[in-house]
């Protein structure tokens, strides 16, 4: 398989993982308005513990939707004690969250030492896939699936469900939605949760590619940011779109222009700041 | 009474060599003082403008970075400050023009941004900044025929352009640009509508800002004589941000303060516990939750409180 190809399989796994990432993130930012500085920590800790998890015979799987469910946990007693307690004051909340990431980061080292953590692949997804007379590694294919997966079931779940219609309310008009009935404290709860999962779910899917390590955290949060600007804060389109263009530039970046890798990660993202800075798929907020 | 207090404060600054016992305690404060330059610099925007930046440690960086470059490319002590702070002007400028697309939450995720680009460029373009092994220099300059070779030397030096720093910092609070800064930051539709060029204030006062961050980048490379990418990490724009919000934003004692704080509690912290990060970030959660105003201000509030109390009955016989 020739090096391109190569490069364009990893850019699309990356973004698959990216995407499960910051579609969370692009919904707490906005339904909550909290750039949740926390999530890239949330990425990194659910692929822990998963470590801790398989390590304990559990399998993959389990492990994934396990550690993410912990993590989501996290999220919500965070989101229950903290973040609430700081209502209205957002720039508070922000720092609690870059606060609470130190202490995330500095427990992880503490508990997971500093040697980097490799996840084993699932056996079944071993080796590669033939596809169309070329060779694909099974397990990169699977995540790009999942991502494809859970976009529809994220589109699926803000446009059809009744809870959705409520999130969409909640995010372009809070006061407007708490008008009408709708209990919006308890969605940023349901949100913040739901956004945990997915940064730890992602993070475990995303083991056996990237392993765990320190810095994880403070590598995956900036990928994140770079995605919601481009694509747009609240959008599921935008976050899907962005963590593919994030996943390529990512990757063909750091092949083609090693030292300039972030440069050219970041690059886009002053393009759009300047020319349309609500993002690419977001829309002009008052 | 003001006056002699000022004095007095000054008297015991300058003597700071001779009476905190010891080169060790000597160098902190010396740290205390430059971060403390760091701080005022970020408390600018923080603080005055209303602007919370996640980005100034790249700032603070490029003017190591710049600084250390030059130096070891031959040139003297005069060229090096030029350059670096002619460099990190033009950082802070094209900052400014990109952060200041956003106000609020938009800004402070455009500076953590740009910050991490900076950290990029920093730990990755070997052939610039030698990456995670960083550059060390040749030693210190002796402006004036003063060496700074010596812990005392130096302090005395951080401690002149700590009180310049101060003295702008003053003037800037008391000009009518610096109210019109405050003006920006309560009430920007207003001072738009009164004439003010709003982001071009915001402007100036980035510059501003980003060029007491540069001094301070600088003095940080000349106390180390060594820069590596962790002083422009993200953890380094959050100790600053801490500092001020810590001390108190928009005082002009509180980020002082606040840098005393961090860096006592820094190294105190990891005399005893590796776990520096995790006291940092906790630090930052129980601050921003229990006393958001800061140290200074808070202090203020009980201080008068306290006086009110004493007084009460003469306070209630005015009134």
């Amino acid at each position: 398989m020739s090096l391109w190809l190569v490069l364009a399989v990893n850019s699309i796994t990356l973004g698959g993982l990216l995407f499960l990432l910051s579609a969370g993130f692009s919904l707490i930012f906005g339904l909550m308005k909290i750039p949740n500085l926390t999530h890239g920590s949330f990425f990194m800790l659910g692929a822990y513990l998963a470590t801790s998890l398989i390590a304990r015979g559990m399998d993959f799987w389990t492990a994934a939707l396990v550690g993410g469910l912990l993590v989501a946990a996290l999220g919500g007693i965070v989101e229950r004690l903290i973040l609430r307690r700081l209502g209205g004051a957002e720039l508070a909340q922000v720092l609690v969250t870059l606060g609470l990431s130190f202490m995330i980061a500095d427990v992880c080292l503490m508990v997971w030492t500093g040697d980097p953590i490799r996840i084993a692949t699932p056996s079944a997804l071993r080796g590669a896939t033939s596809l169309l007379g070329l060779g694909f590694p099974t397990y990169r294919l699977a995540i790009s699936l999942i991502a494809v997966v859970f976009a529809v079931a994220l589109w699926a779940l803000l446009d059809r469900t009744r809870l959705g219609a409520m999130i969409r309310a909640g995010v372009d008009d809070p006061a407007m939605a708490r008008v009408v009935g709708i209990r919006v404290s308890r969605l940023f709860t349901i949100v913040f949760c739901l956004g945990a999962w997915l940064a730890g779910f992602a993070g475990v899917i995303g083991g056996p590619i990237l392993s765990v390590y320190p810095g994880l955290d403070q590598e995956m949060l900036p990928l994140a940011l770079v995605v919601v600007i481009l694509g747009g804060s609240g959008s599921l389109l935008g976050s899907l779109v962005g963590s593919f263009v994030v996943g390529f530039l990512y990757n063909f970046g750091q092949a083609m222009f090693p030292e300039l890798a972030y440069v050219v990660l970041f690059l886009p993202m002053l393009i759009v700041l300047v020319v349309r800075p609500q993002g690419l798929f977001g829309r002009q907020t008052a | 009474m003001r006056r002699a207090a000022l004095a007095a404060a000054l008297v015991i600054l300058a003597a700071v060599p001779w009476w905190v016992g010891g080169t060790y305690y000597t160098n902190i404060a010396s740290q205390i003082l430059f971060y403390g330059i760091f701080a005022l610099g970020v408390n600018v925007l923080a603080g005055y403008a209303g602007l919370v930046s996640l980005g100034h440690a790249g700032l603070f960086g490029i003017a190591a970075y710049a600084g250390a470059r030059i130096m070891n490319n031959g040139h003297g002590h005069i060229a090096v400050t030029i350059g670096a702070l002619a460099l990190t002007l033009v950082a802070a400028a094209i900052f400014a023009v990109l952060a200041l697309r956003g106000t609020g939450l938009g800004f402070v995720m455009i500076t953590v941004a740009l910050g991490q680009i900076v950290w990029g460029v920093a730990y990755r373009w070997i052939s610039i900044t030698n990456g995670d092994n960083g550059i060390a220099i040749r030693g210190r300059p002796s402006p004036l025929g003063l060496s700074l070779a010596s812990p005392a030397g130096f302090y005395w030096a951080t401690l002149a352009v700590f009180l310049v720093a101060v003295a702008s910092m003053a003037i800037f609070v008391a000009s009518p640009f610096g109210a019109s800064l405050r003006g920006t930051r309560d009430q920007p539709r207003r001072m738009n509508a009164l004439g003010y060029h709003v982001w071009m204030v915001r402007f100036l006062a980035f510059l501003f800002s980003g060029f007491w961050s540069g001094v301070a980048g600088l003095l940080y490379l000349y106390y180390n004589e060594f820069v590596s990418p962790q002083a422009v990490a993200l953890t380094a724009s959050a100790e600053a941000l801490l500092m001020v919000i810590s001390g108190g934003t928009a005082t002009l004692l509180g980020p002082i303060v606040g840098a005393g704080l961090v860096v006592i509690v820094k190294n105190v912290a990891s005399a005893y516990i590796e776990r520096w990060n995790f006291v940092l970030g906790a630090i930052f959660v129980v601050i921003v939750v229990f006393m958001p105003e800061g140290l200074v201000p808070g202090t203020q509030r009980l201080w008068r409180w306290a006086r009110a109390a004493a007084s009460g009955p003469r306070v209630s016989a005015a009134g």
